[in-house]
């Protein structure tokens, strides 16, 4: 189905549910004394936007807004992602003392408009469209990463991503350029069949796509694009880095497997894609995995501070879902989508414990993660013990099983990705060393006398503990979240 | 007695689970984590009994479908092989127990972990679907760092991460091996016997990739050794050894145990459950050089850096590297004798070393150090020590009439029929063994008394109760091996017989 603007409107439910909230929220500020009260708003909203979006699963896929947006399953799963995603943040910053410090209503607004536009991420259908949604993400991001007032690494992060965001987003747009020029449409349907039907330079084609990646690299974050991150994450406050790791690597995942799965392969029968004849796209993406989880494990090894090792990290394991990338298949892709998911769970959890206890101690570093079992936080630290060894990718935990889907994708493809299996491999090694030192401060190092005892708020617990459980669960019985993800894969194309 | 295989690896879980609820009373926790542990043992006796000893193939097996999109089952199973693993686990962590009752710091955590490393090791030994038994393997790691790294010694820091990056190395690259495995046979399957049926059939031409089509290696070459270097960190065969030695000093006595008792273990019986059973037609290619000279170098290598050692147990430690050789070389010579002497050697190595770690243990806590030099005269102090020292370095030896002796003569044997030079050189081994021994008794034992340790007390109750029945099981096995071996026999002919048909000769 192809619908027109006022017909699209009913299958735009969960997007105006967000609207309405971010602009009721923008009221409510005026009037609301207790600003508490505001974050309970945003999640009546989310979960409103949460339910609507279920119900859209029972719709026809098609076309919205002539073309502009697309409904189908995998906008649907980046949807709920994105909710999920921003409900937890939303509830870590209930908890958290850096927030405290921001007018809560900005904050907030931010918050939702940023996801709305994960949102027209995961639904776009047109470059121009693409554009717009992912700058509308960055723009919300910039102003959130800078918002800790009188802090000059907020500040400093903040003008980093702007100009690394600049600089990415402008290149994208150029390779877009080249794209329009040489199909002289800006659709991707359109774009497909152009591509598929005349001869065009190979060489302009790879050329475009490679400009184009930038834009998409840069928000997955993997190498060369990846400068930006690590001060992004040191500086922003917590719970939004949290978000920002996992919403916002999702995002641009669901927007680059938009456009180079649907967008310009053919999907073959037995859940293969065919890239455009002549064009080498699945050597560059191996290359850039291979790169890009290397460089994210090898710089994360001496990192004092939790953030900034959570970010390498984060590299790292963008590095790992392009693995399914690179091999171009169903497959490959129903594994990245299992590992985001898993990620979100493990990687949010990390963030939660490293916010708790920069509330006590004021920041992450690892000083203060010195004996804190052994400081009344025991029940922290086995959870961020878990949530560790899950990013390391070791069973019976949720990470393992991410990984062994994406290793058992790579594998089953063979040839030279089976050097890329090795190299993934060999990269979880590595990374044990880093997350094993952040456990070893916490349980083989005695505390000093002076190390403050942490106590944990209960409303911290209420979300560690269904993390923690949820990295077990899923460590053993993944059926359901496996159906699920590999459900999500159905595109809508024409 | 249905799923008897599962209750044995998830009573220990179970218990783990009451034990971090129990009060925070030393004793009670202690008592009752050794109260978890007889079910399991009695169980394994019950199967060790119960077992058919006349037929081949796994026996109580418990079928249970697990991730049915992936074809990942949950499959538990023992053959002879298993139950002999099985019987010394559940006994060394029935004795372990015993041993960690001086743990003072932090007892809840440490017997909590101490059983889920139980747990662990069962169902490695119990199952037949490789995705559960990697998984089972992983889940051991982080018991044990955490056992090494809150409880060890000095150096515990860098003893557990070093034991932890080296197996995780090594597991890794299995996890790909088993991946690739997956997908080469038909139907998909992780199940072991659908694999071993079918393990002469894939991956026997020459990959056209250089390296691989010089050394005429096929598909199962390769899988071969990724497998290979996963199971020479845990054995630990040179030059994966180097972690073994850290790890063994600073763990605490029972983990000492346990890590040579059992885990090094796992590598051995990986290897005949995986490069005998499914990699039938690289086994032979590689046998000789990665299991028969790997194996001799490491009988003497070991045997000469335990000669070079001041601390008791270092010294342990590289006598184990030096015994496991004896397990390579055994099954590298396919003959029965040397197959079955090379699990003979698995069994009693366990129970010897068991015996050499706990009584390094009793002496440590006694003299708070372990020079070989700072002690002396031990025998007219702790005369009851010293008898049951002497047994434990006796059977090491393999001096006639103690089990070490049965296994290593059937090993020699076995292998003198394949490979002569290896024979006199493993042989060779045991004049070292010899060695180091008889000159850690004369020093530590013999001569003028220490005057510092006159009044070191006797070895106590508890010590005794830890020692006997791994003395009892190892003079017993010294006069009448066959109890295991009958268990042995069936088993393993199985194994070698895929191998055999693929053998050059």
């Amino acid at each position: 189905m192809d619908l027109k603007n006022v017909a699209s409107l009913s299958f735009f439910v969960p997007e105006l549910i967000l609207s309405v909230t971010i602009l009721l929220l923008i009221v409510l500020d005026l009037i609301a004394e207790s600003k508490r009260g505001l974050a309970l708003v945003a999640i009546a909203g989310c979960v409103g936007a949460m339910i609507a979006t279920f119900d859209l699963y029972s719709a026809q896929p098609g076309w919205l807004f002539h073309r502009m947006m697309v409904l189908d399953n995998f906008s649907l799963f980046f949807k709920v992602f994105a909710l999920t995603a921003a409900i937890l943040c939303i509830w870590m910053s209930l908890g958290s003392n850096e927030i405290k410090q921001v007018h809560q209503g900005e904050y907030l607004t931010l918050l939702l408009t940023c996801t709305l536009g994960m949102f027209f991420m995961a639904s776009s259908s047109n470059l121009l469209m693409a554009y717009l949604s992912l700058e509308l993400v960055s723009l919300t991001s910039y102003v959130l990463t800078g918002f800790m007032p009188h802090n000059r690494r907020s500040g400093e992060a903040a003008l980093k991503y702007l100009i690394y965001g600049g600089v990415a987003s402008g290149t994208m747009i150029y390779g877009m350029s080249w794209v329009f020029g040489m199909t002289g449409s800006l659709d991707y349907a359109s774009i497909q069949a152009a591509l598929g039907t005349n001869a065009y330079s190979t060489t302009a084609v790879f050329i475009a796509f490679v400009f184009i990646l930038a834009g998409f690299g840069y928000k997955i974050v993997f190498v060369p694009f990846h400068m930006w991150s690590p001060d992004v994450y040191q500086g922003a406050p917590t719970p939004f880095t949290a978000f920002l790791s996992v919403a916002s690597n999702a995002s641009g995942l669901a927007i680059m497997i938009r456009f180079f799965f649907p967008g310009v392969s053919r999907m073959v029968p037995g859940g293969d894609w065919a890239f455009l004849s002549g064009v080498e796209w699945p050597q560059v993406l191996l290359f850039v995995s291979m790169i890009t989880m290397t460089v994210g494990n090898l710089c994360a090894l001496n990192q004092r501070n939790l953030k900034r090792m959570l970010a390498y990290s984060g590299i790292a394991h963008a590095g790992y879902m392009m693995m399914g990338l690179a091999i171009l298949n169903n497959e490959g892709l129903s594994a990245v989508l299992f590992y985001i998911v898993v990620y979100l769970i493990m990687n949010l959890g990390a963030f939660l414990v490293v916010g708790m206890i920069a509330n006590v101690t004021g920041d992450e570093d690892i000083e203060n993660y010195r004996g804190l079992a052994w400081r009344g936080a025991v029940i922290p630290a086995v959870c961020l013990a878990v949530f560790l060894f899950s990013l390391t990718g070791l069973p019976p935990f949720a990470g393992f099983i991410g990984k062994f889907f994406l290793f058992s994708a790579v594998i089953k493809q063979g040839g030279a990705f089976a050097l890329l299996a090795v190299v993934a491999a060999l990269n979880s090694v590595v990374s044990l060393y880093y997350y094993a030192k952040i456990i070893k401060t916490m349980f083989l190092d005695t505390p000093n006398p002076e190390d403050k005892s942490i106590s944990v708020a209960v409303n911290d617990f209420t979300l560690m503990i269904p993390l923690t459980v949820l990295t077990l669960v899923f460590g053993v019985y993944f059926s359901p979240l496996a159906q699920y993800t590999s459900q999500s894969l159905r595109f809508f194309v024409k | 007695m249905d799923n008897v295989l599962t209750y044995m690896t998830f009573i220990p879980v179970a218990g783990a689970a009451v034990v971090l609820v129990l009060p925070n009373n030393a004793k009670l926790i202690r008592w009752f984590s050794a109260a978890v542990t007889v079910p399991p043992l009695l169980m394994a006796i019950w199967l060790f009994n119960n077992f058919d000893r006349t037929k081949s193939g796994f026996q109580f097996v418990e079928p249970y479908e697990w991730i049915p999109a992936f074809n990942i089952k949950y499959l538990m199973g023992v053959d002879g092989l298993s139950i002999s693993m099985v019987l010394l686990t559940a006994l060394l962590c029935f004795i372990c127990i015993f041993a960690s009752f001086g743990i003072e710091k932090a007892v809840k955590g440490y017997f909590a972990l101490f059983l889920i490393l139980d747990a662990g090791m069962m169902g490695v030994f119990c199952a037949l679907d490789f995705f559960l038994f990697y998984i089972f393997w992983e889940v051991m790691l982080l018991p044990m760092y955490f056992l090494i790294g809150i409880w060890g010694g000095p150096r515990r820091e860098y003893a557990a991460i070093k034991f932890f990056l080296y197996t995780l190395f090594g597991s890794v690259l299995m996890l790909l091996a088993i991946l690739a495995l997956y997908f080469t046979v038909e139907p998909h399957t992780f199940d072991m016997r659908v694999i071993m049926s079918q393990a002469s059939k894939y991956g026997t031409q020459v990959l056209p990739i250089w390296p691989f089509n010089r050394w005429g290696w096929g598909f199962q070459h390769v899988i071969w050794m990724a497998l290979f270097i996963g199971f020479a960190i845990k054995i630990p065969a040179f030059p994966f050894h180097t972690w073994l030695p850290d790890a063994h000093v600073e763990a605490p006595t029972a983990i000492s145990v346990i890590l040579a008792g059992v885990l090094l273990k796992m590598g051995t019986y990986g290897i005949l459950r995986t490069h005998f059973a499914m990699l039938p037609v690289a086994t032979p290619d590689l046998a000789y050089w990665f299991l028969g000279a790997l194996g001799a170098w490491n009988i003497i290598y070991g045997a000469l850096c335990a000669m070079a050692q001041k601390d008791l147990k270092k010294l342990v430690a590289y006598s184990s590297v030096s015994h496991m050789g004896y397990v390579m070389l055994g099954m590298a010579s396919f003959t029965t004798q040397g197959i079955n002497g090379a699990v003979l050697q698995m069994f009693n190595h366990g129970t010897i070393t068991g015996m050499l770690f706990l009584l390094v243990g009793v002496i440590y806590d006694r003299a708070h150090h372990r020079e070989i030099e700072g002690f002396g005269g031990m025998a007219a102090i702790m005369p009851v020590y010293t008898g049951v020292t002497a047994l434990a370095f006796f059977a090491s030896m393999g001096l006639p009439g103690l089990s070490g002796f049965i296994s290593e003569v059937l090993v020699l044997l076995g292998v003198w029929q394949k490979y002569p030079v290896l024979t006199i050189l493993g042989a060779s081994g045991v004049i070292l063994t010899a060695g180091y021994l008889l000159w850690t008794i004369q020093r530590v034992f013999l001569g003028p008394p220490n005057e510092k340790y006159l009044k070191m007390p006797e070895i106590n109750g508890r010590e005794i109760f830890t020692l006997v029945p791994l003395g009892a099981i190892v003079i017993l096995l010294g006069i009448y091996p066959s109890v295991v071996l009958d268990l042995l026999r069936a088993s393993l002919d199985q194994i070698n017989q895929i191998v055999i048909p693929h053998l050059h000769s």
